[in-house]
């Protein structure tokens, strides 16, 4: 049986990681593969942490990711790259939008943002490919396309087609701002080609 | 909406949207429920089929006892709610179990091992056990859907409410699941009398209650052959009994292991358990939270290892099943970096912080109930004392003042959130009237239900699909209780607040206070033109950080060196200034009180 591939988001409440998670979930499906999707309502949604693990291949049985196991970690914040250490390995690519949300003990004064966040990463061996997805997605004339870069971010490290993700992104977003969602994606995944080169 | 499927096709969804597929499917006609975390978006799904009608009932009780009703006339029927949601159904549930049905009854119990969103963990299976009521357990989103519509198949074939058991790793996880055909129900729409089998008195109940258990005899038969009980032979070293989610972790961590997998949690196959057990070499049972299982399996007399294994508490996941069963090396992971903690916080904007922030001026205790607001028990609002369940928060405030006597007048009040007071919150007041008390009970009304995501409830004036009702009047509602003081104030006000809370609170009589202000994410508050956005004058600034402390997340704290502050005009010693992010600020106007150096003004008016 092929490897199943796991893909583990991370980010802030109310930075549209939902929506991105679903639809990379549903351009796996439409390539085919078997897909988990998993993710928590409720209380965490409020400003707090959020985290999506989604899983696919061709038979995914457990719908979560355990820790040290990530093939592909895109965070949202710039922060959360590092609060999600422990799912990472020294083979894991790790995609960090450089934007900064200040958690509440930091924006209160009772601790400090960490400066070093990427070095950190790196430091232990980890593939890290930072983009500023807020400016990218200002470019595109949508700031709250951050989600839509970062789709488009990931999409340049997974072997499926432009196409479907397109396509599930004009089933998924409302006509009014697709066409600027889908200009945050191709310029999310242009960002990411540049970094490679 | 969601009919546009045809048979056959595949979509992405969750266990919850599943199960509202399944629903449709099974040709359900009724559906009813209280919103809670894991369970509500199946009745928000369900709401876009034809031809169903969905519901928000004002609690799990009432959604159960009208799902049991549309039952008794023939109708399939559906009640959902969160695991702590049956505590409150429990009472209709288990004389449901002497009823039987008419039409298909199917409870859906969603629990949040883990409590992710949660007071409590409990396990429902044991409700099943208790209640004497078969339970199935699907393990994904495409189980979840063909186990429902299975359900009202049993419940129709041995006249009994059926229980479906997710979990939050089944309910919120989404899957491939495929659109299936529509089936109806074999029961007649109609009004029947049925006094020996509807009407529970002691001398009828005595006989349904034989009936019960003859009906779980021929269950008990029926799980021996039901399909979703399978046995997977593989590797006979190792066998493993297990259900629901931790079937999949299972399946995970030990590829290739021999499998029971129970698609009914209850009543338990003891032929296939013994079979299954006799030909394996060593036993292991998995299950999330309580030994369900692993209970019955030793009251089989079979040697099986469980919890002593796998623990007890919390999710589970394939590395702890993994961990647990082998003696797998431990792998070599990057450990936890400090760094700093990324609490759930009031909305910027949000009217609870307004009232906490006033309440926290009072130095009482603050008996707290279930809904965003129990987030003002963090720092740095610190302003709730307790939360213990649904409607909680004025029972409890009434004992406390019964306890402590008159020592309690003007020191307690009960904090309670619309769409909770309408759960269970009216007769905690009840009492308070009619037992005499002084109690002052604070309702926030902010026009929605929001921790789960803004349902409307009976006093919005708006139905679950969006129809315009009677919204409940929350003050004529207590002042018909008998509440003689009910005042309505805007939580923004923070000075009006805070005397008229000194006010009601030292009134040896009940009082209640309803802060009017709807929640900030409601889009009648999100697409307002006219918003005055706040921002701070940075010469004002002394950086004394008194607007900090209502834990507004629109307004930052910038830490200064010496030199830093040097340039900006600042004395040396001033150690940083407030800033107020503008793309988070709603112009609440909550911060501009809290300034004595008024430095917060609102964005055009900042130059004077």
């Amino acid at each position: 049986m092929g490897k199943t591939t796991n893909l583990f988001l991370c980010g802030v409440g109310g930075q549209g990681i939902l929506l991105a998670s679903e639809v990379i979930s549903s351009a796996c499906m439409k390539a085919g593969f078997d897909i988990k999707q998993s993710e928590v309502h409720g209380m965490a949604q409020r400003g707090g942490s959020v985290v999506a693990h989604l899983r696919y291949g061709e038979k995914v049985f457990s719908p979560l990711i355990e820790p040290g196991d990530a093939d592909i970690v895109v965070s949202f914040e710039l922060l959360e790259a590092l609060r999600y250490l422990p799912y990472m390995n020294r083979k894991t690519r790790v995609i960090v939008n450089t934007q900064k949300i200040l958690p509440s003990p930091v924006a209160t004064g009772v601790d400090t943002y960490p400066a070093d966040v990427l070095d950190q990463l790196t430091q232990r061996g980890i593939t890290v490919f930072p983009i500023d997805a807020f400016e990218i997605a200002k470019s595109a004339g949508e700031t709250r396309a951050v989600n839509m870069v970062l789709v488009g971010a990931l999409s340049a490290l997974l072997p499926l087609d432009e196409k479907i993700f397109l396509e599930v992104i004009s089933e998924r977003i409302p006509e009014k701002i697709r066409k600027k969602n889908s200009e945050a994606f191709l310029k999310g995944k242009e960002a990411i080609a540049n970094l490679k080169r | 909406m969601k009919n546009k499927h045809n048979i056959g096709d595949k979509v992405l969804f969750s266990g919850n949207e599943a199960i509202a597929l399944g629903a449709f499917e099974a040709g359900v006609k009724v559906a009813s429920a209280y919103p809670g975390t894991p369970s509500t978006e199946i009745l928000e799904n369900l709401c876009t089929y034809e031809g169903v009608y969905a519901e928000w009932a004002p609690n799990e009780k009432v959604a159960l006892e009208v799902a049991l009703g549309a039952s008794f006339a023939g109708a399939r029927a559906l009640a959902t709610m969160k695991h702590v949601g049956l505590n409150v159904a429990a009472d209709p549930l288990f004389t449901a179990a002497y009823t039987g049905v008419k039409g298909g009854l199917v409870v859906v119990t969603a629990d949040d091992p883990e409590m992710h969103s949660s007071q409590n963990e409990q396990d429902n299976r044991n409700y099943a056990y208790a209640a004497k009521v078969p339970m199935l357990e699907p393990s994904d989103a495409s189980e979840a859907k063909e186990f429902l519509k299975t359900a009202y198949r049993i419940s129709e074939e041995f006249d009994t409410p059926v229980l479906l058991r997710t979990t939050t790793r089944v309910a919120h996880v989404k899957g491939v699941v495929t659109i299936g055909a529509a089936e109806s129900s074999s029961a007649m729409l109609g009004i029947e009398k049925m006094p020996e089998k509807f009407v529970m008195l002691p001398g009828h109940a005595r006989k349904r209650r034989v009936e019960l258990e003859k009906r779980l005899a021929r269950l008990r038969e029926f799980a021996e052959t039901f399909p979703e009980n399978r046995i997977e032979w593989g590797d006979r070293q190792k066998g493993f009994i297990t259900s629901g989610v931790s079937y999949l972790y299972v399946k995970e961590a030990v590829p290739g292991a021999s499998v029971l997998k129970l698609g009914m949690a209850y009543p338990f196959p003891d032929r296939m358990i013994r079979e299954f057990a006799s030909k394996v070499q060593e036993l292991f049972i998995v299950e999330e939270l309580d030994p369900f299982i692993e209970t019955h399996v030793r009251a089989l007399g079979i040697m099986c290892k469980g919890k002593e294994l796998v623990p007890a508490m919390g999710e589970l996941n394939s590395q702890i099943v993994r961990n647990a069963i082998t003696a797998a090396a431990a792998t070599d992971l990057f450990t936890p970096v400090a760094i700093p903690m990324r609490p759930p916080n009031l909305c910027a904007g949000c009217p609870h912080r307004g009232i906490f922030h006033a309440i926290s001026k009072l130095k009482v205790f603050v008996a707290g109930d279930i809904g965003c607001y129990t987030l003002a028990a963090l720092k740095p609002l610190s302003s709730m004392d307790s939360c213990v369940c649904m409607g909680a928060s004025i029972g409890t405030a009434f004992g406390m003042e019964k306890a402590l006597g008159n020592d309690a007048l003007g020191k307690i009040v009960a904090v309670i959130g619309d769409s909770t007071f309408m759960h269970s919150g009216i007769t905690g007041l009840i009492d308070v009237v009619y037992n005499r008390g002084f109690s002052t009970v604070i309702i926030l009304d902010n026009r929605t239900t929001g921790m789960t995501g803004h349902q409307p409830n009976p006093s919005t004036g708006m139905t679950l699909s969006g129809e315009t009702s009677t919204a409940i009047d929350i003050e004529a509602l207590c002042r018909a209780i008998g509440v003689k003081h009910v005042v309505s104030l805007d939580p923004h006000q923070h000075e009006n607040a805070v005397n008229v809370l000194r006010q009601e609170i030292e009134r040896p009589e009940p009082s209640v206070i309803i802060t009017k202000a709807p929640c900030a994410l409601l889009p009648e508050i999100k697409k307002k033109k006219d918003k005055k956005l706040y921002t701070v004058r940075a010469k004002n600034c002394t950086g004394c950080r008194s607007c900090l402390k209502i834990g507004c997340p629109a307004i930052e704290w910038v830490p200064l060196t010496p030199e830093e502050a040097k340039q900006l005009g600042y004395k040396e010693t001033q150690k940083g200034h407030s800033y107020i992010n503008p793309v988070m600020c709603i112009g609440c106007g909550q911060c501009a009180p809290l300034c004595k150096f008024k430095a917060i003004a609102v964005v055009g008016e900042d130059n004077g």
